[in-house]
């Protein structure tokens, strides 16, 4: 296996906590990518964009689930936390009652794996932003 | 609208996408980024066929 990170990057001096290091997550959980767009890592950033926002909008297209905060058992709260890892694209789909589901559908089941799916890289993709920002990735 | 992708087009997309993340997110140079992101694409992939065929050989 590949060097990981962590090996590399434990030679590089970490900064102390700044505004940064908390914008860039938030606003990465927001809009993917974006934490590290503000950071000028735009390829990065815009990669992560078009990565996670296709995941999610295809999840929607194939007919997938949203799941909600008041999900009776632990699968539905799972869900939920999944989903809620796409920040701005999850609010938007609250508020426009998209991601009903479809039983008819034999895709509709990939689609709610697609969109949990897309919430937890987004969660990995705000870890990645606050490791730039307090200077432990480059 | 409705998307109807088959399972090997919604194998191949989501490697795609969960690779590009994986690449970006897990190393540092641009260049390492590109191989493990390709790396992890043949993991995804192959994985699901593997794991295919041997649900096919269970099956049998």
């Amino acid at each position: 296996m590949a060097n990981s990170t962590t090996e590399k990057t434990n030679a590089v001096e970490t900064e102390p906590l700044s505004l940064m290091a908390v914008v860039a997550p938030a606003v990465g959980w927001l809009i993917p990518g974006a934490g590290h767009m503000i950071q000028k890592r735009w390829i990065r950033g815009g990669l992560l964009f078009i990565s996670i926002v296709a995941l999610f909008l295809l999840g929607l297209a194939m007919q997938g689930r949203i799941y909600k905060a008041n999900g009776g058992d632990i699968l539905d709260m799972l869900g939920f936390i999944g989903n809620l890892g796409a920040g701005g694209l999850y609010i938007i789909t609250l508020a426009m009652d998209w991601g009903q589901g479809a039983i008819a559908f034999a895709t509709a089941d990939y689609g709610t794996k697609f969109m949990i799916v897309a919430g937890l890289l987004n969660f990995i993709s705000i870890a990645d932003a606050y490791h730039i920002a307090i200077g432990k990735k480059q | 609208m409705t998307l109807t992708l088959n399972h090997f087009s919604a194998a191949a997309v989501f490697a795609l996408f969960a690779s590009v993340v994986f690449g970006i997110t897990h190393r540092d140079t641009t260049r390492d980024m590109v191989r493990y992101g390709i790396y992890c694409f043949a993991m995804f992939l192959g994985g699901a066929l593997l794991a295919g065929w041997a649900m096919w050989l269970l099956r049998r």
